[in-house]
């Protein structure tokens, strides 16, 4: 059989453009194991700073998406292809480590360790991957770093020193969960509905920024939301039902 | 080092219940090494209340009664030796010194001692101290009695002051010695032995109290007077008991063997430190008991630890996962919660020493005074380090139980925030 998928990884190999930050190729996964639920995704992919939008109800499968995206789930068939790597081929530990060094992920809310200073909350990717750290330490000290981007995310000075988590809007914690995705450059940026708690001025604004971060860093981003008010930030917009397809099918 | 202080600041999150964990801890901590120090202090008081005796001799019995009623003060003589069989005794060549004891009377509870003068030399306590006076003297006169500074504190004796003798140990007697008074010659200083709380006459005395009694209580009409008595021939007629030294502890078994084999009459002799290893043998059991209870609250606070860090656990799993999105692996979600265990743990059994070591410092006094338990505060030896290290070890692996939890909740959250 290794002869059969050295030819199944060429094949791959043929249909993946090299500007391709992610591709998806025949992607099928399965919620639980006796569960008829199945996600499949045939063909996705995702350019080199490009910046998508993906719309779809709650309930649809975004997070599941997310999850296949980032390494955190497996996909039960086919191929998911983030910068030339097979995250199915990889071991936990190493998509653990993958992840961290070309993933900046950020969450609807609650984005923060509420113990940990606001400084301290950027830098915890840092902490799990070197190279993200010496991309960083590259830009300066690391504190100087996280406050730069802070502050270029469009938080006061006297905000990042001082403020407690637990004390902060829900638009500056996202911006704080902004920063720690795009601190040490990773080439691709994940948003779990990131605005949905925003009001609609703040969410532009938020939006504007991180993309302004993020296309300097030369990052992908791709966002998920069901709100297709957002369609004008973005490149490109894809619904989830126009590349997977929901099944019920019975598994013998 | 990241992982531990993560730990450490999720933990000041949770200050209060953190907090309360460790108090746990630290309490069960304090009981089992203060289980300990009591158990250790109570040998080291009996241990240290006999120095110095080569042999103890009495009527034919166990030398655990014989340990106990003629140094303890607890318990009954189970008969007398006679005075015949105790000069034999002093007389053989190996003895170097020999004192008499002689039992059965009281005052107010306290124990009555007949013996002589050499009593206060020859008995040591506590690696060879001796007795001290803190105040007047070994007796002189017939009617003078040296009582121990328990007996001196809770009845307010001063030297001078007249005592009345009371016939037989308990607490309250209703036949005494009212007849023939005894004067306080002196008061023996503080030796946390059962000397303080003993009243020492002489064994004339004792004799001379008793001459005109038969069968254990006085004969109507036949009544001596004190002054009558000093005349009489005051020569005891037995003893219950006497101390022993030896010019050699070379000769110990031997001389031993002889007074057991002592053909007159009946005698026992026994080797103090001996009859203590049979004390401990005997009370072992109990200690054990007693340190088993004491290992168990440990358990238990480590449970109560357990339950803390499971039940906070559900509104961590966000921790969890923004920890899984930044790279964070399952193993490090695990040492993170197996940390926290270790932490409280730790803190647990530092504050738990600290406090007994204050509370040692704070009740020593009372208890040395209610109980005659002189408790030492000293480092904690080899094995209570041990010990300490165990119940650290034990709360780490315990952390390892919620741990075991998060790391399958983080498995199958991934990086889904739930609510």
């Amino acid at each position: 059989m290794p002869e059969l998928a050295a030819i199944a990884i060429e094949k791959r190999r043929e249909d993946k453009r090299p500007s391709d930050a992610v591709t998806f190729s025949n992607v099928r996964y399965c919620w639980q194991k006796s569960s008829p639920f199945t996600l499949s995704i045939p063909r996705f992919a995702l350019a080199r700073g490009e910046k998508l939008l993906l719309l779809g109800p709650s309930g649809s499968g975004k997070s599941t998406f997310l999850s296949l995206l980032a390494g955190i789930v497996v996909p039960d068939a086919g191929h998911i292809d983030v910068l030339g790597t097979d995250m199915s081929r990889l071991s936990g530990g190493a998509r653990d480590r993958f992840r961290v060094e070309h993933f900046g992920i950020i969450f609807q809310m609650f984005n923060l360790l509420p113990y940990a200073s606001l400084i301290d909350n950027v830098l915890l990717p840092l902490r799990f991957s070197r190279v993200r750290r010496q991309r960083a330490l590259a830009e300066g000290p690391l504190e100087e770093v996280a406050s730069r981007l802070l502050e270029a995310l469009g938080l006061e000075t006297s905000i990042i020193t001082s403020a407690r988590v637990a004390n902060l809007s829900v638009g500056q914690q996202q911006r704080v969960a902004a920063a720690r995705a795009l601190i040490g450059g990773p080439q691709i940026i994940v948003a779990d509905e990131p605005t949905s708690a925003l009001d609609r001025d703040v969410e532009g604004v938020f939006l504007e920024l991180l993309f302004a971060q993020s296309t300097a860093a030369g990052a992908s981003v791709i966002m998920v939301s069901h709100d297709e008010g957002l369609s004008r930030y973005f490149d490109r917009v894809v619904r989830l039902d126009e590349i997977a397809v929901g099944t019920r099918e019975r598994r013998s | 080092m990241m992982i531990i202080r993560l730990a450490f600041q999720s933990l000041l999150n949770r200050w209060v219940t953190a907090i309360l964990t460790v108090l746990a801890i630290a309490v069960s901590v304090m009981l089992l090494l203060g289980v300990e120090k009591v158990r250790t202090g109570a040998r080291q008081s009996f241990a240290d209340t006999i120095s110095g005796t080569d042999l103890i001799v009495g009527a034919r019995s166990g030398s655990l009664n014989l340990l106990l009623y003629s140094v303890f003060r607890i318990g009954n003589a189970t008969n007398n030796v006679t005075w015949k069989s105790y000069q034999d005794i002093a007389k053989m060549p190996e003895v170097s010194w020999i004192v008499p004891l002689s039992l059965g009377d009281s005052h107010h509870g306290f124990r009555v001692l007949g013996t002589d003068t050499d009593y206060f030399t020859h008995y040591k306590f506590r690696r060879g101290q001796s007795m001290t006076f803190s105040s007047g003297g070994p007796f002189k006169d017939l009617f003078d009695a040296v009582i121990g500074s328990d007996v001196a504190d809770a009845l307010g004796y001063k030297v001078g002051d007249k005592i009345i003798v009371a016939h037989g140990v308990g607490n309250i007697s209703f036949i005494e010695h009212e007849d023939k008074p005894f004067r306080v010659s002196g008061i023996l200083a503080k030796t946390g032995t059962p000397i303080d709380r003993t009243v020492h006459v002489s064994l004339e005395a004792i004799e001379a109290i008793h001459i005109d009694w038969q069968s254990g209580a006085p004969v109507p009409g036949q009544g001596v007077s004190a002054d009558e008595v000093r005349k009489m021939d005051l020569t005891p007629r037995a003893i219950t008991a006497a101390m022993v030294g030896l010019n050699s502890k070379l000769a110990t078994f031997k001389v031993q063997r002889r007074i057991n084999d002592y053909q007159q009459e009946p005698l026992s002799a026994i080797m103090p430190g001996v009859a203590l290893q049979e004390l401990w043998g005997l009370i072992g059991t109990a200690e054990t008991a007693l340190s088993a209870v004491s290992a168990m609250v440990v358990a238990t606070a480590l449970l109560g630890m357990v339950t803390m860090i499971l039940t906070t656990l559900n509104e961590r799993r966000r921790e969890m996962a923004i920890l899984r999105s930044v790279g964070a692996t399952p193993t490090t979600v695990l040492g993170l919660l197996a940390a926290e265990g270790g932490f409280l743990t730790l803190g647990g059994v530092v504050f738990g020493t600290i406090g007994l070591y204050v509370a040692l410092y704070l009740a020593r006094p009372f208890i040395d005074r209610t109980y005659g338990l002189s408790l030492a505060i000293d480092a904690p030896r080899p094995d209570e380090w041990v010990k300490l290290a165990l119940i650290v070890a034990a709360g780490f692996l315990a952390g390892l139980l919620p741990a075991a939890r998060a790391y399958r909740l983080s498995l199958a959250d991934g990086m889904m925030v739930r609510t």
